[in-house]
Formats: C-alpha cells, structure tokens, sequence
C-alpha cells in the first residue's frame, strides 16, 4: 500500500466537521479539493505581482505572463505534449470540447457525415457535438456498451465507416469509472480517417497521460477535478488541428491585426484564448500539477486501484450493494456508481451526509448512460489522493445506517 | 437533527406503498412533473365531478420524499372540491416555505394535522433545504394539472 498519509493534511478542509462529523469527502469527480500549495500560490500572485498578461511593458505584467506561461508549460511536460504552445487554457473541458466541436466540425461537417460518440460519455461530449449535427446536418452514432461495462469495440469495425469524420470518447467514464482502451480505439478511428478527440477530464488526475501515446488528435481536461482551482482547463491539440482550426471566440489578445473588414490570428495557442483570461486560475493549475507530479501519477493511479480495489471488496459485504462498473481493477478508475437495494440515490445521499460523507447522487451528467444501466439515477463514490481506506469503512458504515433506516434486508 | 426526523414512519410507508398509482381513462386533468437535478418524474391524473376531484392517479419515480409526497397528497385532495384543494395547496407551501418563520407557515401542529393528514410529516424535510423540491414536485405538478383544466374551461 502506498503511503499516502502524510497527503491528508494538505488539505485544510479535511479538517471540517459536517453535522458534527468528520468529512468524509468521496464526490472529487464532480469536483477535487485544494491543497494548500494551490491555494498558496494563488494567493501569492494576487498579494505579490498580479497584473493582466501579454500586455503592460512594465515588471508585474512581466512576471504575471511569466508565471501564467510556466503553468502552461507545467501542464504541457504533465501531458507530455510535443510544445507548449500545443496546450490552449480554456474554461474546462466542457469549453474545449465546444471549441473543437464548433472551431473545427462547423467548417468540416456537412450532411451525410457522422460524429461518432460513445454511450459512456458526460453531456459535455455529447451536447456541443448535437449542437453542430443540428447546424451541418451530420448524424450521431454512439458506441454501445457491452454487459461488462466497457465500451463494445467488437462493434467498431462495424460502426466505423467512411462516413465518420470525427470520433469523441471519453478516457475515464465519470459514472462507471471505466477506463477504454484509448489508444487502440483511437487508432482505428484515425485509420479510418476520422478526427479523434478524448475527453480526459476524470483520466487526467487518476493516471498517467501521455498524448504522444493516445493517438489522438485534441484532448480536453478541466482543472479543478485535478486539485486546481475552477474556471480554468485546457485543450490539447496537435500543431496541424490547432492551425486549421478557427478560433471559437474573438476578441482582445488573441489577433495580430484587426482592419475593419476583417483581422488575423495570434500565433497558436493564443488565438484561441480570446479576452483576459483567468491568470489567477492557470497559475494555480500549474501548482496543482506540480503537486500531482511530486506525489507521481504512477502513484497516484496505485493508490487509486488500491482504495477501489478495497471499496469494491468491502461494499461486495453488503448484499444490497450492486456495483455498475467493471470488476477488473486495471480497466478502471476511483469512481464507483452503485445502488443500495430500491432505496432511492438521493435518499442515500441525504443519510450519508448527516454522517459526515459527501457523495453524489444522481445521472451525473451522463443521462444516457444511466438509462442504459437501467436506473434512473445511482449513488457514486470517487476517490482522490486524499482519500484513505478509512474513508471507505465510514461509507460502509454510513450505507449500514442507511440499510436501518430503510430496512434494507 | 436526526435522520429519523426526516424519515418518518409514515413517509416509508408511503414510499413503499403508494397509494392511488395507475392511470386514468380520459382524465379530466392531467399533468406532468420533473425535477430535472435529481431525476424525480411524476404523471399525475384527475377525475372531476363537477368541482369535485373523485380519483386520483399517480406514476413516477423518484426519491421517497417527492413520491411519498405525491402520495399522501392523492389522499388528502381525493373527494375534496377544488375550493378545499387551494386550502391544502396553501397550506402545504406554507409548511414547506423555510423563508417563514414557524408561526408565519401555519405551523400549528392542530391545525396543520387537520387540513393536511399524513402530510404533516414531511415538516422534517425543512431542516433538509436541498430536499424541499423533491416534496414540493408533486404539488406543482398538481398546480400545472389544475391550471391546465381550468384553461380547458376557457377555452
């Protein structure tokens, strides 16, 4: 078992009591915690050098576009990316799939092409990509999933024609905690001659990324379920998706030259970050990524496979428990959805909460998803770095309680 | 606060069986409701005798706040006038508004225990904000199925 102790105390949160009970914070895929060398550094940039970037020709500016290009680079070493000027600060992740799905399907799509996603996937992969099919005409085809929770590849083949010009997919489902293998559907898409897009906003701070080996053409990530703060996230592009690619939003920094009539682009990435944009936020994402990056994300993804591995054992000891997700602890990730006999997600949810434990009930933003698992909504656990095997017993406990005041056999 | 405040016997026992489910040939009134954050869903139908509701049918699913709720309401506006129905409407908003103050919502036990029944119960859910709306889905669905009739009148 990895030791990862020490990195509870990183986190002042931690340290709240909920309804006089120790937090038990088991919701990090909705949204991480901070620890203190985020929230340090933040704080730092606004008592000691804040100023807008790539702007004044004076010290602050200097040093503030200093710290917010070294994060740019921090996240660009962390994903291995060829350059730096290949990651663009976003909002999110819900914002750089928008910038793809609009930036490059509205020039690229037309009728009688298909956008291919998978039944796995979070409204943010899904809802953009339904909004360019309604303006171009293109189809969506979704990648079903098979009884083992894992996406159907056998049906690729199949699926995967000519016609298909853009492939989005998640690399770590937010409901079942399966983990695809990216790589290998990503291959077969570009094969086909199809844009390929991950969504790794959960993958990204569960294991290592390295995206010179997903083969994909853009990945999307949001910041603050990897320990950053919110209102900052990135898209990952290769060099040639991200010159052809129209900017999605216009405005200040991100033109060489405006005439009336029209204007050109900034260099890549900063034609694609239009506006001021959330300096504070990037700088902190950097810190997070250092942090992440001194605990290890090889470590991090064992600890992770650990604490499931304990959860999934632990929750098999209550009968009433029925896990959606794979078993094999090497497809997955720390998130687990499950149902608590009929007593409704939310039901559980309010029970735990009295006792001090967070988790999220619901569809998660994942509404076909949920339907294919047959339920309208299901209980989901996640883990962070944070969490400990401790978390674990007090959710058992917690779903005990739950079993008494329901009367759960 | 304990749970058991919240999860009263009556309200399990609602949630477990609920009284008037089904449907309705040709309803008088019908509506539907959702509480689209938690996924809560409810189809609500009304026979009416004249200003009378004489039955009542409920499907949906969801949390065993929004459908014992749902529930106990079909019991308590089932053979009562439309008139009488407004008074539990008003009644139950008062009960579940966290705005007022305990006396302002009509907070006494007597009177609440008199025009509401089992309905009473679900006065826990005050202490649980964030479960209001599940208590709260049946009777906006009612509201809608109301209004809707009531537009048919008029037209």
């Amino acid at each position: 078992m990895t030791d990862f102790s020490h990195v509870r105390q990183d986190f002042p949160v931690l340290k709240r009591q909920i309804h006089g009970r120790p937090l038990v914070f088991l919701d990090s895929a909705a949204s991480s915690q901070k620890p203190t060398q985020v929230l340090d550094v933040m704080d730092a940039v606004y008592r000691t050098y804040y100023a807008n970037v790539h702007r004044g020709a004076y010290l602050l500016s200097e040093e503030s576009t200093t710290a917010y290009e070294d994060a740019r680079g921090k996240v660009a070493r962390f994903i291995n990316a060829g350059s730096r000027s290949e990651v663009v600060f976003t909002r999110g992740a819900t914002t750089a799939l928008n910038m793809v799905a609009f930036g490059w399907g509205m020039d690229h799509l037309s009728a009688g092409d298909k956008i291919m996603l998978t039944m796995m996937e979070h409204h943010a992969n899904v809802v953009p990509w339904q909004l360019v099919a309604r303006r171009t005409g293109a189809e969506l085809v979704y990648l079903p999933m098979d009884a083992d929770y894992q996406l159907d590849i056998s049906r690729l083949p199949d699926l995967l024609d000519e016609r298909v010009k853009v492939v989005s997919f998640t690399g770590m489902s937010n409901v079942t905690g399966t983990m695809p293998p990216v790589a290998e559907i990503a291959r077969m898409a570009r094969d086909q001659g199809a844009l390929v897009g991950v969504d790794v906003a959960q993958l990204i701070t569960h294991a290592p990324i390295d995206v010179q080996k997903l083969e994909a053409d853009f990945v999307a990530f949001s910041g603050h379920k990897m320990l950053g703060p919110t209102g900052i996230g990135g898209l990952w592009g290769r060099p040639s998706l991200l010159e052809e690619m129209e900017p999605f939003e216009g405005g200040g920094e991100m033109i060489s030259d405006v005439q009336l009539e029209g204007s050109t682009w900034a260099p890549v990435p900063h034609k694609f970050e239009a506006g001021t944009p959330p300096i504070v936020e990037a700088i902190g994402l950097g810190a997070a990524v250092d942090y992440l990056e001194k605990i290890g994300m090889e470590s991090v993804r064992r600890h992770g496979q650990e604490l499931t591995g304990y959860a999934l054992n632990r929750l098999s000891e209550l009968p009433a428990v029925r896990v959606f997700g794979p078993a094999d602890l090497t497809a997955r990730g720390g998130v687990i959805s499950f149902a608590l006999g009929d007593v409704h997600p939310h039901d559980v949810a309010t029970i735990l909460d009295q006792e001090g434990i967070a988790v999220r009930a619901g569809h998660h933003c994942a509404k076909p998803l949920t339907r294919a698992l047959g339920v309208p909504a299901t209980v989901r656990v996640s883990f962070q770095v944070y969490n400990t095997r401790d978390d674990v017993d007090a959710l058992v406990v917690g779903l005990q309680r739950v079993q008494e005041v329901f009367r759960v056999d | 606060m304990s749970i058991e405040e919240l999860y009263r016997d009556v309200i399990l026992d609602h949630n477990r069986n609920p009284r008037n489910r089904g449907t309705l040939d040709h309803p008088d009134a019908h509506a539907e409701g959702n509480n689209p954050l938690c996924g809560d869903e409810l189809s609500l139908e009304l026979r009416l005798d004249g200003d009378r509701v004489t039955e009542v049918a409920i499907q949906g699913q969801g949390c065993s706040i929004s459908q014992s709720s749902a529930s106990m309401m079909s019991q308590a506006i089932k053979g009562k006038t439309l008139e009488e129905i407004e008074a539990v409407i008003a009644t139950f908003k008062a009960m579940m508004d966290i705005q007022a103050s305990p006396s302002q919502a009509g907070l006494d036990p007597d009177r609440l225990g008199a025009v509401l029944g089992d309905l009473e119960a679900l006065q826990g859910v005050r202490k649980f904000p964030v479960r209001i709306k599940c208590a709260n889905l049946a009777w906006t669905t009612l509201e809608e199925a109301l209004r809707s009739r009531k537009g048919e009148v008029k037209s």
